[in-house]
């Protein structure tokens, strides 16, 4: 690679909101090769995982990623329950399916908002991130978060939704059933994203299966996979959908994949909803005694495809190894055939394609007055300004 | 639907040498132990025969050496196979799969830089997570080691 320019893209840019490193090799605008480097961000959480309790695990896996916080409790919660044998009852199981497809929905958008400004076009980012904002605000109405939403515990959920929450659901659904039209109308029928988008990072068939990648990644390749069909858990086969697939494998049927997977995932919601008004309110959990020694596997669909956990336990109260693998974890590595022979310009859209996971929200705990250096607000006033927004957005809704 | 055992019996009739035990975990969920010389066929068998997906492997360290666990998914049938390999305390050392499916790549560069497991013949035997800042040598899921 001696005669290669290398053009870096990280660890801190300001098209990467984590830190991660990709070196392209170039020869002019042709990206020849692409390496990348890790780790700065490693937060040993499976080392971690090992001093918690099995409850206290929910909270730390949640932390894993800011966009996709529901997908780790979610796997985790069916490895646990392989392991201590129980079911959840109806009700939580329907609450379940609800928290983990609103969290496709709002993925998406940000996913669908990202593609756009990396494209240059930003007008579909600031829609796709304008549209989003209901179902953060449903999900703060829920659960009193935007985001860690604490809703799952082995042998259940922790709160309940209430009648006049599902009807606020309803009607945030119908208006995004609009909204989503609007986005695929521009997105699909845009000359532009055609042409930045179409033949343009092409992962073969061949390809994903060789990197066992999973999710829209896997699906626009179409490679017919999907964990909620394939392999059942909480209400997924209650309801009536189909998986999404696009046999092209370029960026523009990723952004396909998502877009149909949105009218997919509010047809689940729907149809949970419905679900939710036959069950008995206030049956969400099974109480669960105690761990016994084995191991489970359990997994979940997140929006960028298939969470996997892993769990031995030997009778205590924590895990004595609990590995995870997160989607992006195989999804990343399949740069090396879609950005290679690309030019530079597209080499960005099609590291983006597969929807890296940026898993470091950041999280503030003091806000300070530059000048005079003096705490506006403390820890604790923050926690009461959210509380107080959280009401505000209930009364309003 | 198969039953469980009739289908565990089938695999395991169809695989190559080198299985010495097999468990029903629960429903849907297998384990077959192999022999550690052995996994490159069986799962060459499981990739290319049979399609399966290859999940993720996890390593831990135990009383018994280090244990591996390769997870393979059945996407027709919604099973996970996991083919189970102990290794030695002294010199663990295994055969990589990246060279048969690059999905396995990652995984066993991390697993080597966790817990110090060799991967022979492993085509691009770098660090992953701990490139600059990590002391050689040491392995932070071992059970000896100490933060």
């Amino acid at each position: 690679m001696a005669n290669k320019r290398i053009i870096p893209v990280g660890p801190y840019h300001p098209l990467q909101e984590e830190p991660e490193l990709f070196k392209l090799y170039c020869e002019g605008e042709t990206v020849k090769d692409i390496k990348w480097e890790t780790g700065y961000n490693h937060r040993g959480i499976e080392k971690l995982s090992e001093s918690k309790t099995f409850e206290q695990v929910f909270f730390l896996v949640e932390r894993i990623c800011g966009i996709c916080s529901t997908s780790h409790p979610f796997a985790y919660a069916n490895c646990m329950e392989e392991i201590a044998q129980v079911e959840p009852p109806n009700r939580a199981k329907y609450i379940r399916s609800i928290v983990g497809e609103l969290e496709r929905l709002h993925s998406h958008f940000l996913w669908v908002g990202l593609a756009g400004h990396f494209l240059g076009y930003n007008t579909v980012w600031m829609w796709a991130w304008k549209y989003r904002e209901p179902v953060l605000d449903l999900f703060e109405i829920i659960s009193g978060n935007r985001n860690s939403y604490a809703m799952f515990k082995i042998g259940g959920v922790r709160r309940d939704i209430s009648t006049d929450q599902i009807k606020l659901a309803r009607k945030i659904m119908n208006e995004l059933k609009k909204k989503n039209d609007l986005l695929t109308g521009a997105v699909m029928d845009d000359p532009v994203i055609h042409a930045r988008t179409k033949g343009v990072g092409i992962l073969t068939k061949q390809d994903v299966m060789d990197y066992a990648a999973v999710g829209p990644t896997a699906r626009a390749s179409g490679w017919e996979i999907d964990v909620r069909r394939d392999d059942p858990y909480a209400a997924y086969d209650m309801v009536d959908w189909k998986v999404i697939t696009a046999p092209q494998g370029d960026v523009f049927a990723k952004a396909q994949v998502r877009l149909l997977e949105n009218y997919e995932s509010i047809k689940i919601i729907e149809q949970c909803l419905d679900g939710l008004e036959k069950e008995p309110e206030g049956d969400i959990e099974v109480q669960v005694k105690e761990i016994p020694e084995g191991m489970g596997t359990g997994r979940a669909e997140a929006p960028r495809g298939e969470v996997f956990h892993f769990v031995k336990t030997d009778g205590s109260n924590s895990p004595v190894r609990h590995k995870i693998r997160a989607p992006s974890y195989v999804n990343i590595a399949t740069f090396k055939k879609s950005c290679v022979g690309q030019t530079i310009s597209d080499a960005t859209i099609s590291l983006a394609a597969v929807d890296p996971c940026y898993c470091c929200t950041e999280r503030m705990a003091f806000a300070y007055d530059w000048h005079t250096g003096k705490k506006i607000y403390d820890g604790n006033q923050l926690v009461e300004l959210s509380k107080q927004k959280t009401q505000q957005i209930r009364n309003n809704a | 639907m198969m039953d469980k055992q009739t289908f565990l019996e089938n695999i395991q009739q169809q695989l190559p040498e080198g299985v010495t035990g097999s468990q029903i975990i629960r429903d849907k969920r297998y384990m077959i132990d192999i022999r550690a010389d052995a996994l490159t066929e069986i799962a060459r068998y499981f990739y290319q025969n049979l399609k399966f997906r290859f999940i993720i492997a996890s390593a831990f360290h135990s009383k018994e050496g280090f244990e591996i666990m390769y997870h393979f998914s059945d996407d027709t049938s919604g099973n996970i196979i996991n083919l189970h390999v102990i290794l030695p305390e002294e010199k663990p050392q295994i055969e990589s799969l990246a060279n048969m499916f690059s999905g396995a790549n990652w995984i066993e560069r991390e697993m080597h830089e966790i817990l110090g497991i060799t991967f022979r013949n492993h085509p691009e035997p770098e660090k992953l997570l701990s490139d600059g800042n990590w002391a050689e040598g040491v392995y932070p899921y071992r059970k000896n080691f100490k933060s």
